[in-house]
């Protein structure tokens, strides 16, 4: 007997629901529901619900001060791979096909890469005695290392490389959309190069720095292995914390309520940004 | 000296010739089409006078001042674009008034000019919505609004009509002429629809592979095809290579007639469909009819001769008594046939 008409998407799309809701579902349910236990340092986990865990969170400067960095550094690091990307897919989209391919293949190569192999390369040159600071030292531009591991400027320099990708392949896809008679259009009418890429050009690939930036802030804000390599145990962001609440103080419920409130904030700020995105510049989204 | 002027414009690239040394006069106000098939070269030619593509060899005059080196945003050129490339983030108003923004016009005259040329493509009620929000015909109308805004020298017009259907690019031409009357704006069109260009141009240029085949007025064109190229490009046209010795041209084994003077040696007899009649008496040539197409306002009908398929068509007055299978004869004056030279014609 064949399935009717109406059951059959259900049943071919059965298998992909299962496993979502077996690996990402019940998971993130079953962390909700951890994060509200109790837990005492000589008693480990207790039994019934409370909020605790998350009222520490709220009251506890210590968590606030590590919440701050770890979004102040996702905006930074966001704000960077936008600066860079922007041009970077640009001049992408404007070289000859062949160039275009290999450079494409060039931005994307360190995709390829393990993001902990590439951490470390930069642990290489960051370090103090690393191939950055002895090059500096040797030309004479400096006479003390420059402290770059466990900063927050190294993290978000490793990050930043880590995450540029995402944003030139976005806004790529968005420049590939672009008329480029709009910008001979705009040269004809006495518009000069800055003003087209300002006033044409930009605004046309908003969607794509757009979900750039979504892409890029909620990868760097829940980054672990960079922060971790690079930032080590003296600069604490959320998902090093989450990783040694869960395996360092074997806090469990602490852990959980961080990584739900992770969760929490940053899936407001993407749909707030994209929100307001959208609103600002809804004729470029039809 | 002529208002705009091409001399010996040419664009090579590598091997290829896309077009060779382009001799070209527009007066002021005129309306002119480069007519030709696809890859004749008549998109890089408006291109090399827009100034995006830069040509290898030759020169463009505007209005006595060398232009060749001028970047495209000091040309001062209103072009529209194939695609319209309207600026999708902008209201039909702010599209507009982009051109007159870079020219660093006050505010007050530029919304004065805005609404002015708005009103002049019928489009004033249209100022606050965006490109993705109109019809194709208004699409084109923006276009050409925010081209004219500019009050440019000259007008381009890259295949304005391609992206209409057929009943609005009608609509379209007609008031495209009637614009360009009113506002009497030098404009040079391209398209590879003859009858576009025979609707629209005060003179065709004729191109085909990077060359200009004939620059003459629709009318003349027409009639007095220099070559078949021309002579089949431009409407429906029966050609027989043949030999001419002055005064009479033989194709096969019969004698045309001619008027004129007529090149001798190997010629091209050009005779239009519309020219030949059906005659009982005395026909120039025999054929059997293989096909009657009812064309609305004509019959076209295909005939099989001794000098291969011809075309000859009727104004529709009613059913025709010859239908397909019929033998007929045909025959035409001498004063409607074109003879020239064959090999004039690539």
């Amino acid at each position: 007997m064949t399935p009717s008409r109406n059951t059959l998407p259900f049943w071919l799309s059965a298998p992909s629901l299962l496993l979502t809701m077996a690996f990402v579902a019940l998971p993130l349910v079953m962390t909700l529901s951890l994060s509200l236990y109790p837990y005492d340092l000589t008693t480990g986990i207790g039994d019934g619900m409370t909020l605790t865990n998350y009222r520490d969170i709220v009251i506890d400067e210590y968590f606030h001060a590590i919440f701050a960095r770890t979004f102040g550094m996702a905006m930074l690091v966001t704000v960077i791979c936008i600066l860079i990307g922007l041009p970077e897919a640009y001049v992408l989209s404007r070289l000859s096909s062949r160039w275009r391919s290999v450079s494409l293949v060039i931005v994307l190569g360190p995709l390829l890469i393990s993001v902990v192999v590439r951490t470390l390369g930069w642990a290489v040159l960051l370090g103090n005695e690393g191939i950055l600071n002895n090059a500096l030292r040797a030309i004479g531009i400096i006479d003390e290392p420059i402290r770059l591991m466990f900063t927050f400027t190294g993290t978000v320099v490793a990050l930043v490389h880590v995450l540029v990708p995402f944003m030139v392949l976005a806004i790529w896809a968005s420049l590939q959309k672009l008329d480029p008679a709009t910008e001979h259009a705009a040269e004809s009418l006495g518009a000069n190069q800055i003003t087209i890429l300002r006033r044409i050009v930009f605004p046309q690939v908003i969607p794509g720095v757009l979900s750039g930036s979504l892409i890029v802030f909620a990868l760097s804000a829940s980054a672990f292995a960079t922060p971790a390599i690079i930032g080590g145990r003296r600069l604490k962001v959320v998902p090093t914390t989450i990783y040694d609440e869960f395996l360092g103080s074997l806090n469990w419920p602490l852990g959980a309520a961080l990584a739900v409130t992770l969760l929490v904030i940053v899936l407001t700020c993407s749909l707030a940004m994209n929100r307001f995105v959208e609103w600002r510049y809804r004729q470029v989204f039809q | 000296m002529s208002f705009l002027e091409l001399r010996g414009l040419g664009k090579r690239y590598g091997d290829i010739e896309a077009v060779s040394s382009c001799d070209l006069t527009v007066e002021k106000g005129e309306f002119v089409c480069l007519l030709g098939p696809s890859g004749c070269g008549k998109t890089t030619t408006l291109q090399m006078i827009a100034g995006f593509v830069p040509p290898t060899s030759g020169q463009v005059f505007l209005d006595g001042r060398d232009i060749t080196a001028l970047k495209p945003s000091r040309r001062g050129l209103g072009i529209v674009f194939q695609s319209y490339a309207l600026f999708p983030h902008m209201t039909v108003a702010e599209n507009v008034a982009f051109g007159l923004e870079m020219r660093r016009i006050g505010r007050g005259e530029r919304e004065q000019r805005v609404t002015e040329t708005l009103a002049l493509v019928h489009l004033d009620a249209m100022t606050d919505r965006y490109p993705g929000e109109l019809s194709g015909g208004q699409r084109q109308r923006v276009a050409l609004a925010r081209a004219l805004v500019i009050q440019p020298q000259v007008l381009l017009l890259d295949e304005p009509m391609g992206a209409l259907d057929a009943k609005l690019r009608e609509d379209m031409q007609i008031e495209l002429r009637a614009l360009q009357r009113r506002v009497a704006i030098t404009t040079i069109m391209v398209t590879h629809d003859q009858a576009e260009a025979m609707t629209l141009s005060d003179r065709i240029v004729l191109m085909n592979r990077g060359q200009v085949e004939q620059v003459a007025r629709p009318y003349d064109m027409y009639e007095r095809p220099n070559g078949q190229f021309a002579s089949t490009f431009l409407g429906k046209a029966n050609v027989f290579s043949g030999r001419s010795n002055g005064k009479s041209v033989l194709a096969g084994d019969r004698w045309f007639p001619v008027e004129g003077n007529i090149p001798e040696g190997d010629v091209d007899y050009i005779i239009r469909p519309e020219k030949i009649e059906i005659v009982d008496t005395a026909p120039l040539l025999h054929g059997k009819v293989s096909a009657r197409v009812f064309l609305g306002n004509h019959w076209l009908f295909q005939v099989d001769t001794p000098l291969g398929p011809m075309h000859l068509t009727q104004p529709n007055t009613g059913m025709p008594a010859t239908g397909e299978g019929d033998v007929i004869g045909m025959s035409w004056v001498g004063a409607h046939a074109r003879v020239v030279a064959s090999g004039t014609s690539r």
